[in-house]
Parts: C-alpha cells; structure tokens; sequence
C-alpha cells in the first residue's frame, strides 16, 4: 500500500470513529441535543467536506494544492477585510489585494521562485500598498488603515502560501514526496486543534488568558500539543524526518498554531465578533480554522529550509 | 409557465448574478422573524448600492426568486440601450418614473399591476440610494400606499449589510467582502393608522435589524 493510501485510510478512518462516537452520544443524550453536542455534530460533518476536498486537490498534484491555498487565502482575506476599517480612497488597494497579489504570490509558488515569494509581500506589496493609498489623498486614520490592510496580506496570503510552498523544498532522498509533507503539517496542526478542543472539554480547569479566550486552558494546551507531538511522531513516515525529529517539529508547529489561534482570537474580540465568518458549518470562517497553520506554516517551512536542503 | 414568472433570459441571469454574488460576497440570508416561503410579499431593504436587489434576490429560494421582481427608477434604467436591456430583459424590474413633472405613468399604477399580476416586489423605501453617514433615510410614503391598497401582501423588512461597501455608488468594481441579508417579521398596517407613523414604525423595524457597533444583534 502506498503512503497516500495509508494515510487518506487513516484519516478516514478517525472521521469513522468520530462520526460513530458522536452517533453514539447523540442517541444516548437528551432531546432536543445540548448545543456542545450540535455544534460536535456540525463540526465533524464539516470535517468530512474538509478532508474530501482536500483529498480533492491532492489528486491534482501540486497545482491543485496551490489553488486550494489560493482559495483558502482568498476567503481568509475576505473574511479578514470585512472586519477592517475601509475608506473609499482605499478601493484600488483593496481591489489590488484581491485580484493582483493572491494570484501573483500563488504564481511565484508554482514556478517555484523562491526569491522572489519569498520576498514579494513584504517588501513590494508593503511599499506599494501605502503609496498607493496615499496617492488617493485620504489622511484620514491613514496609519491604521495601511496597518490592518498589510496585517491582513501578512496573515491570510503571505503566511497561508507557505502551506504549498512546502512542496517546491528541495529536500535530498525526499523527491516526488512534497504533498505528503504538506499533508504532515496539516494533520498535526489541525489534529492539535481537536486534541487541544478535547483535552479542554474534559479537563480544561485554568484558563491561560480569560481576558482573550474563555475556551482555551493549560489542561487542553498541554494535553493536546503533547498528544499532536505523538500523533506527528507517529507520522514520521510521511516525512523524510526520523520520528524523534517529526515530534519536535509537529510539537513547535502545534505550539505556533496555537499563538495563531490566540492572536485571531485576540482581534476577533477587539472586532467584538465571535467568528470570522460563516463559511464552514459548526466552525465558522475559513480563518477560524485555519488561523493556526497561519503561524505554523512559515515557521515550519524556514526551519525545514535551513536544517534540510 | 404563467406570464408572471421570470423569462428564460431572466432566469439564466439572475441564476448567473446569484452564482456571482455568492462567490464575491459570501451573502447569507439570516431569517429572522419569517419564513423563508410564505404569501406574496414586498420586501422593503435600505439602499446603498446597485448590488443591493440582485443580494436580495440571491437570498430568495428559487420558486420566490422567479416571482420577485425589483422596484428600480425608470429615469437611471432607460437612459441608454445598455441600461435599458439588462433592466428590462435580463432583470425582473418594475420600473417607476420618480420625476413628477415629465411622468407619463403613475408609478402606483405601475406597481399595483405587478402586484395584481401576483408579483413580489423588492422595494426601497428611502426612494434612492443613500449616500450620507445616517444608516436610513426618512422613508417616502410609497410603502403606506402600497399596503393601504394592497392589505394581503406581507411586508417584510430586509437589512442588507455591508453592500456599500462592496459596491459603492460609481464603483466598476466590487470588493469582495462578507455580506448578510437579515429578513425580519412582516409588517401589518393597523386598522386607522396614520401614514406618518406607519412609516416611522417601517423604518423603525427596519433598522432594529442593522447589528450594533459592537458586532452584536
């Protein structure tokens, strides 16, 4: 059986599971449901499209992992976008974000010029954004207005690319093996976020910053990045890593997702929202899913870079 | 197919529109307070953008959508060949001439017919687009009229959100954002009721639909 195989039965097989237990404690509860068990519902049905799709784009290769991203960014920087403060000055800025610098940062990934995608956002698209929205002549809250637009590229573009950036690493003896490191990633830093969700509901006691985020506890946040360590470990085999290697990466990768989920939550309150959208039933928006491989993503990406081609 | 439904044309276009403003908006329906299939109705919507009927219309279920034609002036939408066809066969439009010393036909008539050919109406109340800082405007007495004369017709209030911006008045272009349509309880004209303040109860309901600044409803 060959890796991709492996590791689609697998996934498939935890959904199984999940769906089965979650039957089970649906039977067994009262009716109407209580809203956890809705919303584990909502939430394990959506997982299945997740998981289909993202099988979907694995069985086009490369380009239809790049185009996933490109659709993932598009929708996180909407989403992004709507919560914003935005002028009418600020049109051909935001107009250039969606039509010129997705397609363009996704591009530069698919011919695989690293020094350029690298580099394209933050210094070009950075420089080029603010000149742009000060030839518009509006001044007003204009500091702010530049900030949250290139906070908003930085987030939902520049660090979700480096998602299928992975696939373009050059790594010796790991040839042809690209999507299957992308696939890594995306398990261990999505599992850390079920494990973290489960360890929480049942041991969750201290909160680690109540001010944030009432859901998040040190009991969910030890168990769930310690078992999504395990779990990356028992990876290994996707990856060209031993398994003591592909622990301490998925455990830094879990520990980065979540400061990405603790920053999404932090501007999600100051926006005084609970959700960044309604994309994804029982979840919400593309950016609450996806806020942890948000931070996960490049670190992940640079410190595989250094330390392996 | 009866008359009142929409043509082919209409159909394919305003199923296309619907597909566009999906993807460009992400636009959900939110019911509030009614159902989304029910008695023919108008639905009455603040009015900011030219988008804003074609988001409405998206949020309708297919068998409303083909019934439901847009109130829009007649002045903006015949002048040109352009403008005339995608008002006139692309669009289900009912069109009002709102300028009183040229108009050769009552704009009351006009929709009184659309409404007896058993038509919903999507209707904007304020008369034009807004474009101050109030979030609505005083509202004209074209929605009093029409439920005086038309009493079986359900009025509801629609809350479009965030259309403005992304499709501002003369903007090509629109900026992909999130946009919500809150459908709220009908509206029942009371026995006796003054025009003025059924008309400030209309926009009374209509804004207790807008979320408050801090996100909430």
């Amino acid at each position: 059986m060959s890796d991709d195989t492996r590791l689609f039965l697998g996934l498939a097989s935890v959904l199984v599971i999940a769906s089965l237990v979650a039957g089970v404690l649906s039977w067994r509860s009262e009716k109407p449901l209580p809203a956890t068990l809705e919303n584990l519902n909502a939430r394990i049905k959506a997982w299945w499209i997740m998981v289909a799709g993202i099988s979907l784009a694995f069985l086009f290769g490369t380009g239809g992992v790049i185009l996933l991203f490109a659709f993932v960014s598009f929708a996180a920087l909407r989403e992004y976008v709507t919560l914003t403060n935005t002028r009418h000055a600020d049109r051909w800025t935001l107009l250039g974000m969606f039509l010129i610098i997705v397609p363009a940062q996704y591009y530069l990934i698919w011919i695989d010029w690293y020094g350029l995608y690298s580099i394209f956002i933050p210094v070009y698209c950075f420089l080029a954004m603010p000149a742009l929205t000060a030839m518009r002549g509006d001044t007003s809250r204009f500091l702010e207005r530049v900030s949250e637009q290139q906070w908003g590229i930085m987030l939902s573009v520049y660090c979700i690319s480096h998602v299928p950036a992975l696939v373009t690493l050059p790594i010796p003896g790991n040839e042809g093996r690209g999507l299957l490191l992308i696939a890594f990633l995306i398990a261990t830093v999505q599992g850390s976020d079920v494990l973290q969700y489960i360890f929480g509901k049942l041991f969750g006691r201290h909160k680690v910053a109540p001010s944030i985020s009432p859901s998040k506890t040190w009991e969910g946040l030890i168990g769930g990045i310690a078992s999504a360590s395990l779990l990356g470990a028992g990876l290994y085999w996707l990856t060209p890593f031993s398994p003591l290697e592909a622990g301490a990466l998925a455990a830094l990768a879990c520990i980065m997702g979540f400061f990405g989920g603790l920053v999404a939550s932090a501007i999600k309150r100051d926006r005084g929202v609970k959700d960044w959208g309604h994309m994804i039933e029982g979840h919400g928006g593309m950016l609450d899913r996806a806020d942890s491989l948000v931070f996960a993503a490049p670190v992940f990406f640079h410190i595989v870079r250094y330390a392996w081609t | 197919m009866s008359a009142n439904d929409a043509s082919l044309l209409q159909t394919v276009s305003g199923a296309m529109l619907a597909g566009l403003s999906r993807a460009v908006t992400g636009v959900r329906p939110i019911w509030a307070g009614s159902a989304p299939y029910g008695r023919q109705r108008i639905y009455f919507a603040n009015h900011a953008s030219h988008g804003d009927f074609i988001l409405v219309s998206t949020c309708l279920p297919f068998a409303e959508r083909r019934r439901t034609a847009a109130v829009a002036g007649a002045d903006y939408w015949n002048a040109g060949p352009i403008r005339r066809f995608i008002s006139g066969r692309m669009l289900r439009t009912v069109l009002v001439e709102r300028n009183w010393v040229e108009r050769t036909a009552d704009p009351m008539q006009v929709m009184l017919a659309a409404l007896d050919a058993g038509q919903s109406l999507i209707f904007f109340p304020e008369g034009t687009r807004n474009m101050t800082e109030e979030p609505l405007l005083r509202f004209r007495s074209g929605l009093y009229n029409l439920a005086a004369l038309r009493p079986d017709v359900e009025l509801v209030p629609c809350w479009i959100e965030n259309m403005s911006r992304v499709l501002p008045k003369g903007a090509l272009l629109p900026v992909p954002l999130l946009c919500r349509v809150v459908f709220g309880a009908p509206l029942v004209l009371e026995e006796g009721e003054e025009r003025k303040a059924f008309l400030e109860r209309a926009r009374a309901a209509l804004l207790a639909l807008a979320p408050r600044k801090d996100g909430t409803r």
